[in-house]
């Protein structure tokens, strides 16, 4: 059976169920609140949970038992007294070291939690990183989105901002330098200095199978980096578009990955008006649409970032998405085949599975 | 004292309790000491920077009342929630 966490605009959603099959509704948690993004640490098997209500702002709640009581998570908050107050917290990811979770929010900040996410702090270094000023909101605002982390170094983040590029460091976010190389901002003047740092990068990835790899979709273009993040080239060509949100990849395959292109930045929905993935199995020289079982006719949809996950690998590779239509497809077979997991969900903020 | 009278979620941060009474002279000092009694109830009110969250309606003797509102200790303060979101 696989679980899927449905953060949405109306609340949590534990869905279960087999792979291309319909999933059930096994939980609804925080009715009628914002689920910005939710997981389950594999590690302790709690799960994660990070709410914005616009009257209270936002939170983090952590439980064991989703269907139970949820925890308000301690210290996720700036700094008493300064000019600048949480917006949103976007993603958490665990660390590499056992009970290390970091969460990533809107202004651009960082947090970190050592006791599997009862208590966070701040990360200082990404805080008082001295270009700070000049970091530009995208449209979802100042949201730190990605977080990469290494198994077995523990010290090794990166992270990524829009729009504020990414960000790499060595000694467990003490000190932070740009990973911005060979990006190409389209949206910016050609002579715009290359120490610009408002870079809208809409997500990475990295590749569990070659460490040093990684992937990430762009405000225009896909990218892929063979260092680790210091350096990117243009995978895009042979894509319907270079705008979107999310992307996954096959852990088993490091040539792999998945994005869902939409139109432009100023239509963000499926192009040609019909829902499709693409994968590459080739590290992004080439690019097959997979639609088998996806809305191919007036289906104008648009997958937010955090909402496309996957669990297992190769060809048992799950992969699934949701939309803010409020409907949610999954594939069983590496994306070869797929069909709706669940539908008439409020709009979709998030999806995470776990097997 | 100041009466403050809490409804929704905020009332059960408190204790389960709706009416709660201190000195302060101003609107945010009385929900700063509110929080500080409350500590479950940290950030929920009051933002990092000690602002009252945007969608936070405060009301002495029932009239909109502001950060600076003077409040005296016969007066009632209601935090409500904004008619906002979606």
């Amino acid at each position: 059976m696989t679980e899927l966490i449905v953060g949405t605009r109306k609340g949590l959603f534990v869905l279960e169920g087999e792979p291309g099959e319909a999933f059930e509704v096994a939980t609804r948690a925080f009715p009628g609140e914002t689920v910005d993004y939710a997981m389950r640490d594999g590690r302790s098997d709690r799960i994660l949970a990070t709410t914005t209500s616009p009257i209270y702002g936002p939170k983090v709640w952590y439980t064991d038992d989703p269907a139970g009581e949820w925890e308000q998570a301690e210290g996720v908050a700036l700094p008493e007294g300064g000019d600048a107050a949480l917006q949103r917290i976007w993603v958490i990811a665990p660390g590499a070291a056992d009970g290390t979770l970091y969460a990533g929010g809107d202004p651009g900040v960082l947090f970190e939690s050592r006791d599997g996410g009862t208590n966070w702090e701040l990360n200082r270094g990404l805080w008082e990183e001295p270009s700070r000023d000049r970091w530009q909101p995208g449209g979802g605002g100042l949201c730190l989105h990605s977080i990469v982390t290494w198994p077995g170094d523990p010290d090794r983040l990166a992270v990524a901002i829009s729009a504020a590029g990414v960000w790499l460091s060595e000694d467990g976010g003490a000190t932070w330098r740009t990973g911005n190389e060979g990006l190409v901002p389209r949206y910016l003047p050609e002579d715009t200095p290359p120490d610009e740092v408002g870079l809208c990068v809409h997500r990475i990835h990295r590749s569990a199978a070659r460490p040093e790899r990684l992937f990430m979709q762009f405000h225009g273009g896909v990218y892929r980096s063979d260092d680790a993040g210091q350096s990117w080239n243009d995978i895009g060509a042979g894509l319907p578009s270079d705008f979107g949100f999310p992307l996954a990849l096959d852990p088993a395959d490091p040539d792999s990955a998945y994005v869902i292109p939409l139109t432009a930045d100023v239509d963000r929905v499926t192009p040609d008006n019909r829902v499709r993935v693409f994968e590459t199995r080739d590290a992004g020289a080439s690019w097959t649409a997979r639609g088998d079982g996806l809305p191919q006719e007036h289906a104008y949809l648009t997958i937010l970032r955090e909402a496309f996950d996957w669990t297992g690998e190769g060809e048992g590779l799950e992969l699934y998405f949701g939309a803010t239509s409020g409907d949610v497809f999954g594939s069983g077979d590496a994306g070869a085949t797929w069909s709706t997991t669940a539908s008439r969900l409020p709009p979709v903020l998030s999806v995470a599975a776990t097997p | 004292m100041a009466v403050v009278r809490l409804r929704g979620p905020l009332k059960q941060l408190a204790g389960d309790q709706s009416e709660h009474a201190f000195e302060a002279s101003t609107v945010g000092e009385l929900l700063s000491v509110l929080e500080r009694s409350h500590p479950a109830m940290d950030g929920w009110i009051l933002d990092e920077r000690g602002m009252i969250r945007r969608h936070i309606n405060v009301f002495v003797n029932g009239e909109m009342g502001e950060q600076d509102t003077a409040v005296g200790p016969d007066d009632r303060v209601d935090i409500l929630p904004a008619i906002s979101g979606g």
